[in-house]
């Protein structure tokens, strides 16, 4: 799993012996969960694509001038609505998948109990909605 | 890519999977809403971004999920057909990743 090549069973180099059954590159279209885990996978495009915008924002304040221009692309630019509109769907999915595969990924006991998948889900989300609250607080005041 | 840097770049890209679930919504919503809805100033942005508590919190939020998408990134365009890419697929995205980190360190200390 370490590298792209071995990853669908091929050995480092192609020279496999095995018969490597060929897969379109279409698979994730033949089934809802297949197209799901590929939506899930895709949400990286958004979040690195939105780590490279707060790169620009994060640069240009170095000079008014700079952080102008970017400051009125992100209150007037169309392409700017229509990236974001793209990304928050995609960003919230992020979210929410993450959160939800944190009990799978962190199983706590409590004594002889397992405590509750729900629990631990449910204490992100809550904690999601305090961060998101405090953060939108202190940018807006 | 040597086999044992395999958890390292696991542990950013679960790190950034954190950090970009919990911040990226707000943030993106600040930029993609608050900004062209003028419930924030463009001065009011300026000396935000320039307060030193901002800067640690853009300089995480912009390096550690780069680092998960680069992870990501290279499983799931594999998956789609590029694995003919070989080892510069995982090159290009880990490089973008440490790239874009050393700009977010420069730009960021020198504001």
């Amino acid at each position: 799993m370490s590298d792209g090549t071995s990853r669908l069973g091929a050995a480092p180099g192609g020279k496999s012996k095995e018969y490597l059954r060929p897969v379109p590159s279409t698979w994730w279209l033949k089934r809802k969960t297949y197209f799901l885990f590929m939506v899930r996978e895709l949400t990286c495009v958004a979040v690195g694509g939105y780590a490279a915008l707060l790169l620009v924002l994060a640069a240009s304040a170095h000079n008014p001038d700079s952080f102008h221009s970017v400051f009125s692309w992100l209150s007037a630019s169309r392409w700017s609505v229509v990236l974001h509109a793209i990304a928050l769907p995609l960003v919230l999915y992020h979210s929410i998948t993450w959160f939800n595969l944190t009990p799978k990924a962190m199983v706590v006991w409590r004594g002889e109990e397992r405590l509750s998948p729900v629990l631990i889900a449910g204490s992100n989300y809550v904690a999601w909605v305090v961060v998101s609250v405090l953060i939108a607080w202190i940018a807006l005041r | 890519m040597a086999k044992s840097n395999e958890p390292l770049f696991w542990s950013l890209f679960s790190a950034g999977g954190v950090v970009a679930a919990f911040f990226v919504p707000v943030t993106l919503i600040l930029t993609g809403v608050a900004v062209p809805a003028g419930w924030i100033k463009e001065d009011d942005l300026l000396l935000l971004v320039r307060h030193p508590l901002a800067r640690v919190y853009l300089f995480v939020l912009i390096s550690l999920p780069l680092f998960h998408w680069a992870h990501r990134f290279r499983y799931v365009a594999a998956d789609l057909g590029l694995k003919v890419l070989g080892v510069a697929l995982p090159i290009v995205c880990y490089g973008a990743a440490i790239l874009g980190t050393a700009l977010a360190a420069y730009v960021l200390a020198r504001l």
